[in-house]
């Protein structure tokens, strides 16, 4: 095992918090019971709303589809995490660091769990809940081996998800809903769609978990090894990639340990010739090596470039949790509809893991945990360094959802250790540089933050406030107590709206230039209509002079009829494009186009009659 | 259940700027028992006059401006401001010119430019320059070196520095090593000549070579606890000795030797804690440097040419001035970015 972990680069910076994990790993993850009530909202993903496609009184399944989303838009779509019926559809409170609201399907459930029709048939009820369904299932195949379990599985198993197609699976993985389950929910698909145009040498796998209190993904490693390397596999198979990085802190020995074993188990099956290639590199315990770009950097060296996607530098990064909801997509074909949930905190009877169904409300699963303490004064949605304030229990567990820590101020420092009560005071910066000494980008806080007090957002852009990540590494070490990332988040809103409101103007101003030339060329066009009209007019005249005449002369209609039509041609013509939106020139160019030919018709036809009239006046010669 | 979401800084672990300034303040010790051990209860009477004096200054300032005087007195950046203030201060002087210099410290380098925090310029260096300037004799009469025949008692030197008795200083004062190299070198002396006197010690002045000893061992001591980071002491140090080498080298007669220059004065004292002064210092690494090379040649520059026996002052505040356009064009490459600057970047 020891071949297995190595570390080769550093980071810059990062700081060495009190990591309080021991508290929630002591327990397994626990499955909590489904809930009487399920608080799903729409949008759970990076990009747009999806559209809803159920109504409050239908009654859904587990795993059916609550949403759609166009084709080609950024986003996730959600499903029902159990059957029930929905109550009611209308804007509630989401787990956001605005406190923004937004729209939520409120699911009264039903508590018989029932699936919809996968692929794979009605899924029973128990294998549908239960988290072991997978195992159980290779159980049922692989009866005879069952070491076999751990580290793969029976050859019609692996069949599965290695005859798809790569668009096969992707689209199982877009139709799953998944999203990166690390925190920042982007959508996977639209990630792995990407990397797929790109050339891409190495996947890593995001396991360092850097933040305190948080070990979802520890809890996860520990249980669930063989699945995750398995959701792996389908992910370097889409990718048809040869290299797996799984980089996780030296603080989790025992999910290395997990990992380690189902590696190894699968180096010595030969029928699995492949897992050389994933290789598990364990990173020092410094916060923030879990950022992706930091980890990239530990893993590989490589510093990926300003502006520059991981995927132009030939790496792509995924949470070890979403490789888990790859692995329950495509294997046992189940949407997401759960995830694990840290609950941490001095303000929580009973911290440990649960896998929480989405939607499940938070309150809920803290009744399930034996309620508060008294010390429960703040709740968090993350971990305490990037982590923000929840100001209610009532809202629901979402795919972003990786820990909801329940804490005393004192806890989180907010207040002094010694008296709790007493609030600790942000205090002038006096330029000690030890904010820049832990930037794990090279950023000079201090001055970041005397520019962003003084609102000089051009200062702030030059010194690269952009590039900021938010890690909170200088708040936690100011001496003065000054929370320097609500300062930085606070520029950039700023810049951002800057930007926004430019670009709006400058919009506008287009819109309006836009309007006035089109104006001008409604104008113009139609007096070259009127003049087509009044050309027409008066060529119908003539030619209705000249019909008369020939009517007169020969008492044949014919004649009389193909004017009126070849008019009648010119003026539809013209009518059509008056009607019809101005559009680009290729538009008036067949319209001009039309134009010719009618006049050209009405020439032909001019033509003809002249010869008909030649042909009477013959046949009056005659 | 509701929560209240007022959690701005979320997880803070910092000792705080009081726990800085008392490194810095249990740094000075040594020093302050050596000078105490030269130079009798002068020097314990200009660090308790000066600390009175700055707490007094501070806190009507304070609530002048409408502070909250308690939180900003128990910051110790006062006191901090105070005691090396005093150390630079020659013992038994008048009472009341710490007081003034003080005066300039707290009133107008720092309190008028915003408290701590805001003030371009070292406080302390300020007091210092206002003194040496106003008051040049003053500043200049340093006691010799007390041994336990010639001790000062603690009633004499209250007396003294109140004004109660006139001192003989001819009697006790002696010229101190810059001030003695500086006049030997114009009488035409040789610079071996003059460090040839009882008065002088290996390094430099015998009783000022252990009190620089002394800071260079509380230096250390801030240098591991991480107070300071090594580049403004390292390159003060080693670009003044540089200066005192080339022209040491060149001429050994006209010149002092840079050893003579790192253990005389407040060099020590400069480098290490007021150079390193966070609030008045550039604060990037490369910045960092170029501030304490400058400071190093400044201090060359003035000893050896000035007007001013010594210098470390003039050379601190000099550079303090070009803190801002240091730190503007010394930014660190930010993660991610290449070393060549595009333009438009």
């Amino acid at each position: 095992m020891n071949k297995l972990i190595q570390t080769l680069w550093t980071m810059r910076g990062g700081v060495h918090p009190e990591f309080n994990k021991e508290a929630s790993t002591q327990q397994p993850i626990q499955t909590l019971p489904i809930p009487p009530l399920l608080i799903i909202p729409l949008q759970q993903a990076m990009g747009v709303v999806p559209r809803l496609i159920v109504a409050v009184g239908d009654e859904v399944l587990k795993g059916q589809p609550l949403t759609s989303l166009a084709a080609n838009s950024l986003g996730a779509i959600i499903h029902t995490s159990t059957s029930g019926v929905i109550i009611d559809i209308k804007q509630h409170a989401l787990p956001h660091p605005s406190g923004m609201s937004g729209m939520c399907v409120f699911i009264e459930t039903d508590g018989l769990d029932r699936c919809v029709e996968t692929a794979r048939g009605v899924q029973s009820q128990a294998s549908c809940h239960e988290n072991k369904s997978a195992q159980e299932k290779l159980i049922d195949r692989t009866p005879n081996d069952k070491t076999m379990l751990n580290a793969s599985v029976s050859a019609d198993y692996k069949l599965d998800y290695q005859l798809f197609p790569p668009d096969v699976i992707l689209q199982k993985i877009e139709s799953a809903g998944i999203v990166g389950l690390g925190g920042a929910a982007f959508p996977s698909a639209t990630k792995l769609a990407a990397a797929g145009q790109k050339s891409i040498d190495t996947l890593i796998i995001n396991a360092a978990e850097c933040e305190p209190y948080i070990s979802c993904d520890d809890a996860l490693m520990r249980e669930r090894a063989s699945e995750i390397i398995e959701g792996i596999n389908i992910l370097m198979q889409l990718l048809q990639i040869e290299k797996c990085l799984i980089g996780i802190e030296d603080n989790k020995p025992e999910a290395i340990e997990a990992l380690g074993v189902v590696l190894s188990e699968r180096n010595k099956d030969q029928r699995c010739k492949d897992h050389h290639a994933i290789s598990v590199k364990v990173v020092p315990t410094q916060y923030p090596s879990g950022d992706a770009r930091q980890l990239t950097q530990l893993l590989t060296g490589i510093e990926i470039p300003k502006g520059k996607h991981a995927l132009e530098s030939g790496v792509l990064c995924h949470n070890i949790a979403t490789a888990y909801a790859v692995y329950q997509s495509i294997v046992l074909h189940q949407p997401l509809l759960s995830r694990i949930v840290t609950i941490a905190g001095d303000g929580v009877k009973q911290p440990r893991n649960v896998e929480a169904l989405l939607g499940t409300p938070i309150s809920y699963i803290i009744e399930q945990l034996g309620g508060y303490t008294k010390k429960a004064e703040r709740m968090i949605m993350g971990g305490p360094m990037m982590g923000f304030a929840l100001p209610s229990d009532e809202l629901p567990i979402v795919k972003a959802t990786n820990c909801i820590l329940v804490i005393s101020k004192a806890q989180l420092r907010l207040a002094s250790k010694a008296t709790a009560s007493d609030e600790i005071q942000a205090m002038p910066c006096i330029r000690c540089n030890k904010c820049a000494e832990v930037c794990p980008v090279n950023l000079l806080p201090q001055q970041l933050y005397w520019h962003a007090r003084a609102h000089d957002f051009e200062k702030t852009a030059e010194h690269h406030l952009m590039d900021c990540i938010e890690c909170g590494a200088c708040s936690y070490v100011c001496p003065s107590y000054i929370p320097l990332v609500d300062y930085f988040r606070f520029a950039k809103t700023e810049i951002k709206s800057q930007q926004q409101a430019t670009l709006k103007s400058s919009k506008s101003r287009e819109r309006f230039e836009f309007n006035e030339l089109r104006k001008q060329r409604i104008k113009q066009e139609r007096d070259a209509k009127r003049q087509q009209h009044k050309e027409a007019l008066m060529k119908k005249k003539a030619d209705e002079l000249a019909a008369k005449a020939l009517l007169d002369k020969a008492g044949d209609n014919s004649g009389k009829n193909a004017v009126n039509n070849s008019a009648h041609i010119v003026a539809s013509n013209a009518t059509v494009s008056a009607a019809e939106p101005p559009k680009p020139d290729t538009e008036k160019l067949a319209k001009q186009d039309a134009i010719k030919a009618a006049m050209e018709r009405a020439k032909a036809k001019k033509a003809a009659m002249k010869a008909a009239e030649q042909k009477d006046s013959n046949r009056d010669a005659v | 259940m509701q929560f209240d979401t007022n959690t701005t800084s979320l997880v803070n672990n910092a000792p705080g700027v009081s726990h800085l300034m008392k490194q810095v303040l249990l740094a000075l010790l040594p020093a302050a028992l050596c000078l105490f051990y030269f130079y009798g209860w002068g020097v314990i009477i200009n660090l308790a006059l000066s600390i009175a004096f700055a707490l007094m200054l501070e806190a009507s300032m304070l609530l002048l401006r409408k502070r909250p005087v308690k939180l900003f007195l128990s910051d110790l950046s006062a006191v901090v401001t105070a005691c090396l203030f005093a150390l630079t201060l020659p013992p038994l002087i008048d009472w009341w010119i710490p007081l003034v210099g003080l005066f300039f410290s707290i009133v107008i380098a720092k309190h008028c430019y915003g408290g701590i925090g805001y003030n371009p310029f070292n406080p302390a260096m300020i007091g210092y320059a206002v003194l040496i300037v106003s008051f040049p004799l003053a500043m200049s009469q340093w006691p010799a070196p007390q041994t336990a025949d010639n001790w000062i008692s603690l009633q004499q030197s209250l007396n003294i520095v109140f004004g109660l008795i006139e001192a003989d200083w001819d009697a006790i004062t002696q010229a101190t090593p810059l001030d003695a190299v500086r006049s030997g070198l114009v009488a035409g002396q040789s610079y071996s000549e003059i460090v040839s006197d009882k008065s002088f010690g290996v390094l430099s002045g015998a009783a000022w070579q252990w009190t620089s000893l002394a800071y260079l061992l509380g230096g250390f001591y801030l240098l591991k606890q991480r107070v300071i980071s090594w580049q403004i002491p390292t390159s003060v140090l080693l670009s003044l000795a540089a200066l005192a080498c080339v022209f040491w080298i060149i001429d050994d007669v006209q010149f002092a030797s840079p050893v003579f220059h790192l253990f005389s004065g407040a060099t020590m004292l400069g480098a290490f804690y007021i150079a390193t002064d966070p609030v008045s210092a550039s604060t990037t690494p490369i910045g960092q440097i170029i501030y304490g090379m400058a400071i190093g040649c400044f201090i060359y520059i003035i000893r050896t040419w000035g007007a001013y026996p010594d210098s470390v002052a003039f050379a601190v505040l000099i550079m303090n001035m070009a803190v801002p356009v240091i730190d503007y064009y010394t930014q660190p490459r930010v993660f991610g970015h290449s070393l060549i600057k595009r333009r438009g970047d």
